[in-house]
Formats: C-alpha cells, sequence, structure tokens
C-alpha cells in the first residue's frame, strides 16, 4: 500500500503513513508504540507518502511516555467510569499501564504507595473541544492561530502547525486533572481544518505532546459565525451554510472516486493531490472523525441532512446548547454531544441552553460528553456535570455519578476514537489517572495528582516539581501552592 | 440641601418610592435550619421571624406569635440572599444582539460619561431575572462597562415589579476603568492616569467654578458640566470610585489616585491584587474579585491565581466576590465563591464576600447582606452548603416574598424532558 507523489508546498518530511495501524486493534499498543511514531527521520522512500491513504499520517507522534515507577494509590473511592464506584479499593499503575484494580490486590514490593483514605480516583479528563495552544494565552494577535479565516472553506489546514506548545494553559489544564485534549481550529469558516489530540504533557515540540496513533478529527462550524464572518462574500445566511458543505463534499466524493481507481491498480500518473480534499475523502472514508460545532435543533438537522447525503459519520456535535431537544434523534443516530452545563445566552443560537442539556441527552440514550471550549472552564468540566446532575434532579431525572463520570472520560475517549486506549480504570488502559482531594462532584474538590500512562506529572503536594512553560519564566511568578 | 445635585435628589425620590412593596401584616417563622446571619455567628435550630417583609427577630429561642405561618427549614440552611456585586442583569440579554444591550455610553464623551445612569435602561422584564433569583442570587450590583469613567451603578433586588419597586440604591457607585481596557483604546497606561486625575482635578474644583463657567467666564472643562456633576458624590466619599484594573501596578496607581483625591475606592477584578494585599488592606479600599480564573489571559493578568480572594481576604481586606458577570450566569457567584473556599479563603468570608460585604460597600447594609432584625427578609433557604454543586435554593425570599417561579429555561426542560405531543418521535 505505497505510493510515489510528488512533495507539495516543499514538505520535507513525508513518513510512511501505514506503519501504524488506524485504530490500534487488541492487543493493546504497548509503550513502544510511542517509539515507532518517534521515528523522525526523513524517510525519502520513493513509496513515502500520506496522501489519500486511510490514516495518513505525515507528522506522526513523537511523545514518549514520562519515566514511570510501579504506584498503587490504595482505599480510595475508585470511579472507574467502566462499572460500580468501589469504595476502599485501589489502583495499580505498571509500565504507563493500569494492571489492576480492586480491593484485594497483589502488590510489588517496590511499588510507591499513596494513601487514597479519603480521595477519589478517577480516569484523566478529557476534552473534547479545546482551543489550547491554537489560543493560547496571552491572548494576543501574534499568537491567534486558531481561525484561518480567509475561506469559509479551509479543509487544507490542521490545528498542530498551530500550536504554541508553551502556551501556559497547558499546566493550568492537567493541574486541574486534565490528561487528553481535543485542539480545534475556530468557527469561523464552515469546514475550519483537521484537529488534532495531545497529550497534556510538557514538550519543546507539539509532535512531542501529540497522542500516538490519534485520528484526526475536523472541525465543522454551523450557524451565526461563519455567516457572520463571510457576510459580505458568502455564506451569509444558512441555506448557504448548507450549500458550502455540500458543494466542497460533492468535490470530494469526485476526487475520492479518482483516487480510489487509481489506488485499486496504480496504473499510470497518480492524480494530483489536494490538500483540502484529502481530507474530505478521508471523512468519506470514516477514517478522520467529524467534530461539528453546532448550537440549535436546526442546525444540526442541517448537518446530519449533509452527513446522511454524502454517506459519512459526525462523531460528535459541539456545543449543542438545544441537543435536549434532539436527543433521542442523537442516540438513534449514534452521534455523542459535546455540551456545556450551562454557558449560553451569549448569542441568539445559545439562547436555550439549559443546565439540565447534558442530562436529558444522557436520559435519552445518546452519549454526553462535557466540554469546555474554554481554558477556564476546562479546569471544571467535573463541576459543570454536577450542575447538571442537580438540574436533572429538579426534573425527576437520576443521573448517577458512576453514569455521570463517563461524561468526562470514557465517552469523550469515544469521541476521539480512543476508547479502547483511555477513559477508564481498567486493567490493558493507559494509566491516565487523577487522584483528587474528595468527591470531583464537590466544588471544594482538587485534582491533588495526575499521571500520564504511568508517569507522576502533577502533584499539588510537590510546588517543586511544577510545570512551568517557557513562557512563565519571568513573566508569571512562582508560587507556592500552585495556582 | 444646597449640595444634592439634581441627579441624587431624583436617586432619593425614586428611592422612597422603592421602599418595600411586601404582602403586608404577614408574619412568617422560618423555624429548625442552620441559620446563618453573616453579621453574627451560625445558629444551630434557628428561626428567622418575619413580619412584613422585615425581620424582627433571628435566633434559637424566638417566641414565635400565634398568627405567624410557619416554614420548616429542618435541615437547611438559611443565609441572606447572593450578592452579586457587578452584573449586566437586565441590561443585557443576549450579548451579540447589540439591541439586547445596554450597558454603556456608545460614541459620546470621550470615555467619561459618569453621568450615565446604566440601570435607568433595566428591562424588569428579563427571563433572566427568574433564572438568577431561582438560584438564590436576590440582589444585584448593576453596573456600566467600557470608558474611563463608564457611568454610576445602581443596586437592585431580584423582586417583582417595575425598576423603581425593585431599585435599591442608584447612585451606588461610579465606575472608572484603567490598566488594560484603558490601553486597548490606544492610550498609555500613564496617559490614562493623566486624563483621570485631569478629570478628577475638575470636579474637585467644580463646586467652586461652576458659577465662572454659568458666567462664561471659564476655560474650557476637562468633562462636560454634567459629567462634573455626576462625580460629587464620589468626589464627597458619599459613594465610591470603582476602579478596573488588573495589573498590580495599575492598582497601586488606583489606589494613589484613590488617596490624593480622598475618595472612598472599590478596586475591581484586580487579578494580580495578591501581589499587593497589603496595600489594598491598608488603604481600607474594598477589592471585587472572582475565583475561577487562573489563565493569564493578557499581560495585565499574568499573575491570575485562584488563591487571590484568600489571600486578599488574609491580608485583612474587605473583599467582594464577584463573578458570572453576564446576565445569563449571574447565578454562578456562588460557585465562584465555592471555589475561593477550595483555595484557601475560609468558608464563613466568602459567604460574606457574597452577602454583607457587598451590602456594605455599596452603602446599602442597613437593607440586605445579613439576617439581622430591621434588615429586608430578603433570605434563601437551601438544601444545604449554598456554594456546593448538589445544592438547591429551596425557598427564595425577597422583602419577605417568596420569588421563584418557573423560568424560560424550566419551560424548556419540562418541555423536552418528555416529547409533547406536537412534537412527535421521528421515526
Amino acid at each position: 500500500m505505497r505510493a510515489t507523489l510528488p512533495l507539495i508546498l516543499g514538505a520535507a518530511t513525508l513518513a510512511c503513513a501505514t506503519q501504524q495501524p488506524a485504530s490500534a486493534p487488541a492487543p493493546r499498543p504497548a509503550p513502544a508504540t510511542a517509539a515507532a511514531g518517534a521515528d523522525t527521520s526523513v524517510k525519502a522512500a520513493p513509496a513515502a507518502g500520506a496522501l489519500s491513504l486511510p490514516n495518513a499520517d505525515p507528522f506522526p507522534s513523537t511523545y514518549h511516555p514520562f519515566p514511570s515507577r510501579t504506584t498503587v494509590i490504595r482505599n480510595a473511592t475508585v470511579m472507574t467510569a467502566a462499572g460500580p464506584t468501589m469504595r476502599g479499593a485501589s489502583v495499580l499503575m505498571q509500565g504507563g499501564k493500569i494492571v489492576a484494580v480492586g480491593m484485594n490486590l497483589d502488590v510489588p514490593s517496590d511499588a510507591v504507595v499513596i494513601d487514597g483514605t479519603g480521595k477519589f480516583v478517577t480516569p484523566g479528563i478529557i476534552d473534547t473541544h479545546s482551543h489550547l495552544g491554537v489560543y493560547p494565552a496571552p491572548a494576543v494577535d501574534a499568537l491567534s492561530d486558531g481561525n484561518e479565516a480567509t475561506n469559509p472553506a479551509t479543509p487544507y489546514v490542521w490545528a498542530e502547525h498551530s500550536v504554541y506548545a508553551q502556551d501556559p494553559q497547558f499546566p493550568r489544564a492537567l493541574a486541574a486533572g486534565v490528561t487528553t485534549i481535543q485542539v480545534l481550529p475556530g468557527s469561523a469558516n464552515l469546514i475550519g481544518g483537521r484537529s488534532v489530540v495531545l497529550k497534556v504533557v510538557p514538550s519543546r515540540t507539539v509532535r512531542g505532546m501529540k497522542f500516538p496513533g490519534a485520528k484526526y478529527g475536523l472541525k465543522q462550524a454551523c450557524g451565526e459565525n461563519p455567516k457572520r464572518v463571510y457576510a459580505n462574500r458568502g455564506p451569509s445566511t444558512r441555506m448557504g451554510n448548507v450549500a458550502g458543505w455540500r458543494a466542497q463534499y460533492l468535490q470530494a466524493e469526485q476526487y475520492r472516486r479518482r483516487w480510489d481507481r487509481w489506488l485499486a491498480d496504480r496504473k499510470g500518473e497518480p492524480p494530483a493531490r489536494d490538500l483540502g480534499l484529502e481530507t474530505l475523502a478521508e471523512v468519506l472514508r470514516g477514517n478522520i472523525l467529524v467534530q461539528w460545532h453546532c448550537y440549535t435543533a436546526n442546525d444540526m438537522e442541517g448537518a446530519m441532512e449533509v452527513a446522511d447525503e454524502f454517506g459519512f459519520k459526525i462523531r460528535s456535535f459541539h456545543h449543542g446548547v438545544e441537543a435536549y431537544k434532539l436527543a433521542d434523534i442523537l442516540a438513534q443516530k449514534g452521534i455523542a454531544a459535546s455540551l456545556w452545563s450551562d454557558w449560553g445566552g451569549f448569542k441568539m443560537e445559545a439562547m436555550d441552553g439549559v443546565r439540565a442539556n447534558l442530562a436529558l441527552v444522557h436520559a435519552a440514550g445518546a452519549r454526553a460528553i462535557v466540554h469546555s471550549d474554554d481554558p477556564s472552564g476546562m479546569q471544571r468540566l467535573n463541576q459543570d456535570a454536577a450542575k447538571s446532575i442537580a438540574e436533572a434532579r429538579t426534573l425527576g431525572i437520576n443521573i448517577t455519578e458512576d453514569e455521570a463520570i463517563r461524561w468526562l472520560t470514557i465517552n469523550p475517549a469515544w469521541a476521539l476514537g480512543l476508547d479502547d486506549r483511555v477513559g477508564t480504570l481498567e486493567p490493558g488502559k493507559n494509566a491516565d489517572v487523577v487522584l483528587w482531594s474528595g468527591s470531583p462532584f464537590s466544588i471544594y474538590s482538587k485534582a491533588e495528582k495526575v499521571w500520564t500512562d504511568g508517569a507522576l506529572l502533577f502533584d499539588r503536594l510537590d510546588p517543586s516539581q511544577r510545570w512551568r512553560t517557557d513562557f512563565e519564566l519571568g513573566f508569571v511568578p512562582q508560587v507556592e501552592g500552585g495556582r | 440641601m444646597t449640595h444634592f445635585t439634581r441627579s441624587t435628589l431624583a436617586a432619593a425620590l425614586v428611592a422612597s418610592f422603592a421602599a418595600g412593596v411586601p404582602a403586608m401584616a404577614q408574619v412568617v417563622a422560618i423555624t429548625g435550619g442552620k441559620v446563618f446571619p453573616v453579621s453574627g455567628p451560625a445558629i444551630e435550630n434557628g428561626t428567622v421571624l418575619i413580619r412584613d417583609g422585615r425581620i424582627v427577630a433571628v435566633g434559637s429561642n424566638i417566641s414565635i406569635p400565634a398568627d405567624a405561618r410557619r416554614v420548616d427549614a429542618t435541615g437547611k440552611w438559611v443565609t441572606p440572599g447572593i450578592f452579586n456585586a457587578t452584573t449586566s442583569l437586565g441590561l443585557t440579554e443576549i450579548g451579540a444582539v447589540q439591541a439586547t444591550v445596554d450597558l454603556s455610553a456608545r460614541g459620546q464623551g470621550d470615555g467619561f460619561t459618569p453621568s450615565l445612569r446604566v440601570w435607568e435602561g433595566f428591562n424588569p422584564a428579563s427571563p433572566l431575572l427568574q433564572v438568577t433569583r431561582n438560584d438564590g442570587v436576590t440582589t444585584a450590583g448593576l453596573i456600566p462597562r467600557g470608558g474611563l469613567i463608564g457611568g454610576q451603578g445602581a443596586v437592585i433586588v431580584l423582586g417583582d415589579g417595575s425598576l423603581g419597586d425593585v431599585l435599591l440604591k442608584g447612585p451606588a457607585a461610579i465606575f472608572a476603568d484603567i490598566g488594560s481596557k484603558g490601553s486597548d483604546r490606544g492610550a498609555s497606561r500613564a496617559e490614562v492616569y493623566q486624563r483621570l486625575r485631569a478629570v478628577l482635578a475638575e470636579a474637585r474644583d467644580w463646586p467652586r467654578r461652576r458659577d465662572r463657567f454659568d458666567n462664561n467666564e471659564s476655560r474650557p472643562l476637562a468633562a462636560r458640566p454634567v459629567d462634573l456633576d455626576a462625580l460629587q458624590p464620589v468626589m464627597r466619599g458619599e459613594i465610591p470610585l470603582a476602579i478596573d484594573a488588573d495589573r498590580a501596578s495599575d492598582l497601586v496607581v488606583a489606589l494613589d489616585i484613590a488617596r490624593e483625591f480622598k475618595l472612598k475606592v472599590v478596586l475591581t477584578s484586580a487579578t494580580e491584587g495578591w501581589k499587593v494585599a497589603d496595600r489594598i488592606a491598608a488603604a481600607n479600599a474594598y477589592v471585587v474579585v472572582g475565583a475561577l480564573n487562573n489563565i493569564p489571559r493578557d499581560f495585565s493578568t499574568l499573575g491570575a491565581r485562584q488563591e487571590n480572594a484568600g489571600l486578599l481576604q488574609q491580608a485583612g481586606a474587605k473583599v467582594v466576590i464577584a463573578g458570572g458577570a453576564d446576565a445569563f450566569n449571574a447565578r454562578n457567584v456562588k460557585y465562584e465563591a465555592g471555589v475561593a473556599v477550595s483555595f484557601g479563603m475560609p468558608w464563613d468570608a466568602a459567604l460574606r464576600a457574597v452577602t454583607l460585604t457587598p451590602a456594605e460597600m455599596y452603602g446599602v447594609s442597613d437593607r440586605v447582606g445579613s439576617l439581622q432584625p430591621g434588615r429586608d427578609a430578603t433570605l434563601v433557604i437551601w438544601s444545604g452548603d449554598p456554594f456546593e454543586l448538589y445544592t438547591r435554593a429551596e425557598k427564595v425570599y425577597v422583602r419577605g416574598v417568596e420569588v421563584q417561579r418557573p423560568s424560560r429555561q424550566d419551560e424548556l426542560m419540562r418541555r423536552y424532558k418528555s416529547l409533547p405531543p406536537d412534537y412527535r418521535k421521528q421515526p
């Protein structure tokens, strides 16, 4: 499955696209997977090419798990996101993986023992909607790289090429228990570009943060934003928005057919590459997960019509303040909903936001996800979940914490196509683990320790080890106890 | 009465009409709850006795009149209504729809519009008022936005009726903005300070110069006469000048300016307040801060940390916790208080920071902010700790009147909890 294709745009590196499987089948990738992706040497091999092949991956992750020690958290309240809460239970991490969760574990004698008495353990929090790095702090024009607002359809841009790895928002997210995030282009465009899934880890390079083997997402945006941004050149209406997507996917179908024909026998000159259509063709093949910003029921309806017409799946709606109005349809179509509990009102399409949105979507059987779209909100997705649980009670809907913890962990993992690797505390999963000072559904609780792939990357009790980005040095005072 | 300006006279008139429209001759006894008067220690199994919309007794051994309607608050917590000191409630509905946004003097006065009385645009029919009070927020500071001195703010209670019915005090403060937002308008910091000082100096001298101005003998003024009039209550120290700033050095300048002109000062936003907490405390200034934000979102807020409120309180400053500034989430100020607690502020201090301290700051503590005889019965019965996420405001009283009713959001949720028949399920 190799193709010789011309380099365009002077791209110097085209790594082998087929060395990494699309979605890691069992057995789950060992830590060595990261090493596989770590080979950044230019593969000048004639067969190199990322080009319209499933999961083409020209810029693979160079992330390596940080050094870890075998660690057991003892006597904690453990919320696995895969089953009922266990009280007085232990979690054993070894070799970067969850090895065991339960009451009476055999713990290696060299294990670091953490007393979890009175504390809670959950999987690392996953945020499907972030602009960390592409809209870093401080918010200055020079670093504002989230919207390629020069054309309503920019499927050719990749968010990873805008990420500022020294964004001081990253360590703050980690300190709140967030271990995996999807960084998306902004919502100015109908088609905003590819997302990138990052681990929230210190790194000189963006590739060093990329989640190895994660699929790409494609950001698309409904409603007011595109029609406002492009009011003068179009689209300036919602019907213009829908026509805009249809026109793009018509081209993508043709492009995909052309490539599929060539790939079948590889005879003659390969068709010309088009970066944007390549991305859309991958959507049509199901290899890129569509992440669609839509607020209102009618905008979601339009999006689903486009997806049905062209035969692709929407993985998750984002923002969806009216998702509760279509919850049964989302459930039926298997579309997740990345939502806030109570952001709304800031524009017309956000007017009908209600606090029970998450709960109503969940109760209808759809995948509810708490997302942030905000560096501060990202630090309390757990609190957002609690607000929605509380509101649902007033409606007579009882959501258990065991259900709601999934809104923060395994459901977003599914939306990113990573539910086989993260999102629960089950043996074999990556050891992305948070120790909370109390129930994550209490406003008084804080993430106390955070492990990523078994490595302790945040410890609130040890400020001396605190991750400080390059930006912060000299600018942001170092303080005791974190911030 | 000679030094009453027209505006303060008008405000006094409005205020006198606003004084209380509770159901008359009603006696209510809230019994059995854990009562937090804020002005004194918590009372287990306490009683709050209300007559004609006012609190007449608070304690553990209150004799309850025979005609009293009893409200059993056993197992509940009773606090003064939450006071969100800096909101746009009733002044903005949908942020991006300008026709529903009445927050500022748009394009007049060169940044100086202290005569703007922002509460005059208050919309008592805003659906967000019901959303907010259902969550236990009963009292709100309505503040103007924009401008170096943007205008006057007021205090309302979230009761029923027209503006005149709900206005507690207006003007309650005048709002200025230095620091990053001043610089955003293209002015340097020094320029912003210079312009602010020039206007304040003019306002200070205005009572002496006014006659000459009226006789056309004056040099050009640094601000419009109507605005110089409006600043007089601030210059006399009757109401505070609230100055919005974040960088520690800007906060110090704000304190300096207040001292130079002998003003009562409130610092709002004050992201780096913790760095100069001792100076803020020594100046006896109020400081209005949130607790959720730790993002160095611009070069004025590089020291942002969630411990800010707690550190300021520890230094002895008079801390008001605000936040949830947009009208939609004005209800969430209690969660700011909860986060302040989790980052080091004592719980009692956090409660005070969203009840009595803002009332004192605006000069309305004789009416709201604490549970004491003589105060309005503007209070909340909670299912538990008001800062906790699962806690519900079970009964909300404004001047003795229960004000909870289904909000627009409640109606939406109920409509979609199960699909109504006319929204038939899709095949």
